[in-house]
């Protein structure tokens, strides 16, 4: 555990009526700064949040976006709802699997980036569309794959 | 086209997101004139005059939910559900992401009709630029004293916070959404009782969409009269449309209620994309059943489009031409539902893995003319049989798509593949 967890943990119960709506906002801002959520962490989680462990796990394992395995620096998560999907974002997949020679759901060997898939993520104007650590560029075309590897990402 | 413009009319101003250019764009004068000129009954009884329905799907009327908040005392809760992701969606993202400070307003306003003392933007774990916009919002609204205690010199206060989620679909329905930010798993509750009853922790509490709470600013500027004189006598109002799919421009717009569905794709949305013609369209979110391009004319507005034999739903229109495979396309909504189904009751659970299981082998040409009727059989143990509406609306294309392009569902059979070519990523069975 790190040393601020416990003064994050009491701020974010400061927030609520009631401590257990800290649970989810606590484990956003430790995800941010650790990257994912390992076991350790969930079991600090608990701790600090005075819950069992199974319960912050369950909750943790509900929600897509908090990782419980190690991801890379850039996580890209590739639209694949409907919209985009009409506008080639399975050919976008299939180009960024290529390019970081992993499959969708691994992280590259290097640690560099994880690559996954979103279900909708709102912005079907801009078909097909990534989010790239959660920020959004679109369109990002099959062929722009390379240029998308290529560009500084701010964290 | 006419483009009349109340809850995207600052959408080219540069700035408007921050306090001091919204200010200068008669940000906040609707507030004022609320807590001056209204007393909270006052609000609650424009909004009923008004005829406004809540704009995230379900389309009830805003008045009476606030009106259903029990007269016993408890302090109640506004919640605000940022929470979009019905695929083919997007007019909430720009609202809170472009102008924040419209929501923001609209919430203050919102509040202080329905007495509420505390207020929750649930925001979509997704929305980081969102909930960062909002953020930011809401401390320069605590900071110009339009939060916090004695609003602007009134004896009304209010704390407003901003709540992210987490990724999961089923929080964008009101019990599930509560029982996350209440920090648990996002599981829908049992209705009743209603949130109105026992809502937020118990307590009373009201769950308006995003674009229902953004209409209360101009509807105090400029009265109910001016809201019914736009749509239907009940679909008055505006309505952003999102449109997506084989459009020249595909975008956010706002139109008077019972627009006919042509003119929004014709004219707002610039028409097909050279060569393309309508195959079919999803007229409100990928959960409402297709209409056909033989009823192009049907108004938008909430009974037109049922009697058309769909819903206006979250206002989502995704379009789609003839190059479009309807059994890949379907195939692509109905495992959106399995992925985001939240487990808790079997049909839906079981129904939607199974039913996308079956349209992709079809799509791979390895199905058989009986898939079809096993399909048609898992969607009728689905429908009506689940806890929560996710279930049903993983129904509507594809029942309705069944029912319209069954010759392409057999084509595939019949050939062993796409006839169209289409591929699907196959994300099963990797």
């Amino acid at each position: 555990m790190k040393p601020e967890w416990k003064a994050w943990a009491q701020e974010a119960k400061n927030e609520f009526p009631r401590a257990n709506s800290a649970l989810m906002p606590l484990m956003h801002r430790i995800q941010l700064s650790e990257g994912w959520l390992s076991n350790e962490t969930i079991r600090d989680v608990a701790e600090l949040m005075e819950l069992p462990v199974q319960y912050v796990e369950s909750v943790a394992s509900f929600y897509s976006l908090f990782h419980r395995q190690a991801v890379g620096k850039r996580v890209i998560h590739v639209c694949v709802g409907l919209s985009c999907a009409l506008k080639g974002s399975d050919e976008l997949m299939h180009a960024l699997e290529e390019r970081l020679g992993i499959k969708e759901g691994q992280t590259t060997e290097d640690g560099a980036y994880t690559l996954l898939e979103a279900e909708c993520l709102a912005a079907c104007d801009k078909a097909p569309m990534v989010q790239v650590n959660l920020r959004y560029e679109g369109p990002v075309r099959p062929e722009d794959a390379e240029r998308l590897l290529s560009e500084e990402v701010p964290s | 086209m006419s483009a009349q413009h109340y809850l995207l009319r600052n959408r080219d101003v540069e700035g408007i997101d921050r306090i001091e250019v919204y200010e200068a764009n008669r940000g906040y004068a609707a507030l004022r004139q609320a807590l001056k000129d209204y007393q909270p009954d006052e609000l609650v009884a424009m909004v009923k005059k008004s005829g406004l329905r809540g704009r995230g799907g379900a389309g009830f009327p805003t008045g009476m939910k606030w009106g259903f908040l029990p007269n016993d005392g408890r302090s109640r809760y506004l919640v605000v559900n940022s929470d979009e992701a019905e695929p083919g969606t997007f007019k909430d993202r720009e609202l809170i992401e472009e102008n924040p400070h419209q929501l923001v307003e609209g919430i203050i306003i919102s509040s202080y009709a329905t007495r509420a003392s505390e207020a929750y933007i649930y925001c979509r774990g997704e929305f980081l630029r969102g909930a960062e916009q909002l953020k930011r919002a809401v401390k320069e609204a605590y900071d110009h004293g339009y939060l916090g205690k004695n609003i602007l010199g009134t004896d009304y206060s209010l704390e407003l916070k901003v709540y992210r989620g987490a990724g999961a679909y089923i929080c964008g329905e009101e019990s599930a959404l509560l029982e996350s930010l209440e920090g648990k798993r996002g599981n829908p509750r049992l209705k009743p009782p209603f949130p109105a009853v026992a809502g937020l922790y118990g307590g009373p509490t009201v769950v308006n969409n995003v674009e229902t709470i953004c209409n209360l600013p101009p509807l105090v500027t400029y009265g109910p009269e001016w809201y019914t004189s736009m749509g239907t006598e009940k679909s008055p109002g505006l309505k952003i449309m999102s449109v997506s799919g084989a459009v020249k421009r595909p975008g956010n717009y706002e139109i008077p209620l019972a627009t006919p569905l042509r003119t929004l794709i014709e004219e707002y949305a610039g028409g097909m994309l050279p060569g393309r013609t309508v195959k079919a369209v999803i007229p409100g979110g990928s959960s409402v059943p297709l209409l056909m391009p033989d009823q192009l004319d049907t108004p938008l507005d909430y009974e037109s489009v049922v009697k058309a034999g769909s819903m206006l739903g979250s206002g989502g229109c995704i379009v789609l031409d003839d190059r479009v495979c309807m059994v890949g396309a379907t195939a692509r909504l109905v495992k959106f539902y399995r992925e985001e189904s939240c487990g808790k009751c079997t049909p839906c659970r079981e129904g939607t893995y199974w039913m996308t299981d079956v349209l992709e082998r079809i799509e791979y040409g390895q199905g058989q003319l009986s898939d079809l009727d096993l399909l048609a059989d898992v969607a009728d143990n689905i429908a009506g049989k689940c806890f929560c509406p996710l279930g049903d609306a993983s129904l509507g294309v594809l029942v309705s798509a069944l029912k319209h392009f069954r010759h392409e569902f057999e084509a595939h059979v019949a050939d062993h593949g796409c006839p169209m070519g289409a591929r699907l990523y196959d994300t099963v069975n990797h």
